[in-house]
């Protein structure tokens, strides 16, 4: 097993990045939607799409429909913080007949809407909660975006890179006036806070 | 006052010798009391007045909560229930009592340290957690991880599938009313937990894996004694079945409740036993092999009805399969490395990987993006309980609400997992 595999393991040591646009899966996006591919990759045999914001639901639906891919595996985003367009919105689709994944990807600036894919897969639904609790990205045609992990009235986007790791003070934990002798957090501590 | 309903399965004293006629006798007269309870039950609601005029009485439809602190939802996970009478119309799903920001956590740390997190998500099957984020993470590096290495890794990943289907046997049993089968299987989980107390020195949150391997080589004996547990292992969950595979008030709790079609499963994104149990033979183990499961004989065992009865007998056959897998593991097994060439500090280059396991629940994925750094740049859990339960108000819609007991057990959830 292992002296017929050695080859290929030995070119995948140093994994390299390489251009996708001749794959036929984003020849197949690029015939039936012209304009919507931005770039194509592929790396350690996955390959990722990045398709047009405003075109991601079409894109979907494509590859839903003519690439059989059926199942949507997860939907995320990255937030990039300084670039331009700030988000990566990342979907992972998953094709039963091909047994492959593919990587689609599209971008959001802060305050954008993306168009949701809800309508196209189940799946999406909570996923999308998901990506706008954790990251504030909205989904135009979402049926029920709502908060999913945080509660409704949380402040900030707890993914984003500018929200702080400690937390925010959500005002839901509630400290006594003065804490018992010898107890609480230190009184050099600057995280100590006293709300009534 | 009404009639008792006749003893069902008289054949049970008689050497246990249940034949189907008896079985069917047995049925014939029970519905023949149902069907008599029902017309007295009618008379009567007849006799008693109609109820007056201004009453609540012909709209019934009521709000209910379904915990957060409720036994049966395995956790903190709380529904909102629209019901008419102890009729589901609607539930609503309400998640995130447990959340506490692992993703966030990921980033903050660099690569090793990460392992440990994985372990609170699915804290009933932290091996199968640990597994996924080191493969992906490995992907990213390009690191090829020693035979041996391979080996316990998958025979750790089977161990705690039969731990975990176990645990989702025993407490989706007392769910329905079963309490017997817990005892039983916690018997056996409890050794299973005692090897891995004894190879990683914890029971639960394991910590099991490394990245491009694994911390520690086997104790001495151990896989003797695990090779002694496994060969018995298939006469236990003899046990098991003998209680509730045939037993005629599990069937009727679980035979037709929560039926969903392999198309829908598909399009709600479920993966585990609950697709193979709708007839798809789809298992990542398969599918899509990692470490050495493409040399290693079993089956993906599936069933057709989609029912939470095919669900239990899938999660069976399963436990069944694991054991087979073990087994095969064990033989193979020889001594040699346990850790692949990983560099001290682990900087990927900059890139992003997804890479999945078929954890006890389903396809558990990790994503990763790297900008070079030590650290994650992002790393997103994929996580299978989260999806499964997506489904839920599809499952439960127009079952009753003890029903909906039945169905958050056959999902197999854990709010670790759902709500990171």
């Amino acid at each position: 097993m292992t002296d017929e595999k050695a080859p290929a393991e030995e070119k995948k040591a140093r994994p390299e990045a390489v251009d996708a646009s001749g794959h036929p899966w984003v020849r197949s996006i690029r015939a039936a939607l012209p304009d919507t591919v931005v770039s194509a990759k592929e790396f350690a045999g996955q390959v990722t799409v990045v398709v047009q914001t405003e075109a991601i639901a079409r894109v979907a639906r494509h590859l839903k429909d003519a690439e059989d891919f059926k199942y949507c595996v997860d939907i995320t985003a990255v937030d990039w913080k300084t670039r331009a367009p700030r988000f990566d919105v990342v979907y992972h689709l998953y094709s039963f007949s091909k047994n492959a994944r593919i990587r689609v990807k599209c971008t959001a600036a802060d305050g954008e809407e993306v168009p949701s894919i809800a309508s196209v897969f189940l799946a999406a639904n909570w996923c999308e909660r998901e990506t706008w609790d954790m990251f504030g990205i909205g989904f135009s045609g979402h049926p029920d975006l709502r908060r999913i992990l945080t509660w409704e009235g949380f402040n900030g986007h707890p993914l984003r890179k500018d929200f702080p790791l400690e937390g925010i003070d959500t005002g839901a934990a509630v400290y006594p006036e003065e804490w018992p002798e010898g107890g609480g957090p230190s009184q050099k501590d600057s995280n100590r806070k006293v709300v009534s | 006052m009404l009639p008792r309903p006749p003893q069902g399965g008289e054949g049970r004293g008689e050497g246990g010798s249940l034949t189907d006629e008896k079985i069917s006798q047995a049925e014939k007269d029970e519905a023949a009391w149902f069907a008599e309870r029902a017309k007295a039950g009618a008379a009567a609601a007849e006799a008693s007045a109609a109820p007056e005029p201004g009453t609540l009485f012909d709209v019934q439809e009521m709000e209910l909560n379904f915990g957060p602190q409720h036994p049966s939802t395995h956790g903190v996970l709380r529904l909102v229930l629209k019901v008419d009478g102890e009729k589901i119309l609607e539930a609503k799903p309400d998640v995130g009592y447990l959340h506490r920001g692992t993703e966030k956590l990921f980033e903050t740390e660099t690569y090793p340290m990460g392992i440990p997190h994985t372990d609170r998500l699915d804290y009933v099957a932290a091996a199968t957690n640990n597994h996924a984020y080191c493969l992906a993470v490995e992907k990213l590096l390009g690191v090829e991880v020693p035979r041996r290495a391979q080996l316990v890794r998958v025979v750790l990943d089977e161990l705690q599938r039969l731990s975990s289907h176990l645990v989702w046997l025993g407490t989706s049993g007392i769910d329905l009313g079963a309490v017997t089968p817990f005892w039983y299987t916690f018997r056996e989980r409890e050794q299973i937990l005692d090897f891995f107390e004894e190879y990683c020195g914890a029971r639960l949150t394991l910590n099991c894996m490394r990245i491009g391997g694994l911390p520690f080589d086997l104790t001495p004996g151990w896989t003797e004694r695990v090779s002694e547990f496994i060969s018995d292992f298939p006469a236990r969950i003899d046990e098991y079945e003998q209680l509730l595979t045939d037993n005629r008030i599990w069937k009727k709790r679980t035979v037709g409740v929560g039926v969903i079609s392999a198309e829908e499963c598909v399009e709600w994104g479920l993966t585990g036993p609950i697709i193979r149990g709708s007839g798809v033979e789809w298992d990542l183990r398969r599918a899509q092999p990692y470490e050495c499961y493409d040399e290693l004989d079993f089956v993906v065992p599936t069933r057709r009805n989609g029912d939470t009865y095919d669900r239990y007998i899938v999660r069976v056959q399963e436990m069944r399969q694991s054991a087979r897998i073990i087994r095969q593991c064990l033989e193979k097994l020889e001594p040699g490395e346990i850790r692949g060439k990983v560099p001290r500090v682990i900087k990927p280059p900059a890139e992003e990987v997804y890479a999945s396991v078929e954890s006890p629940k389903g396809e558990l994925g990790f994503y990763c993006v790297s900008n070079g750094s030590n650290k994650p740049y992002r790393m997103h859990v994929r996580p299978p309980s989260f999806i499964n339960l997506q489904a839920l108000p599809r499952l439960a819609k127009g079952h009753l609400v003890s029903d909906l007991v039945a169905l958050i057990g056959t999902i197999d959830i854990v709010l670790g997992e759902v709500d990171r």
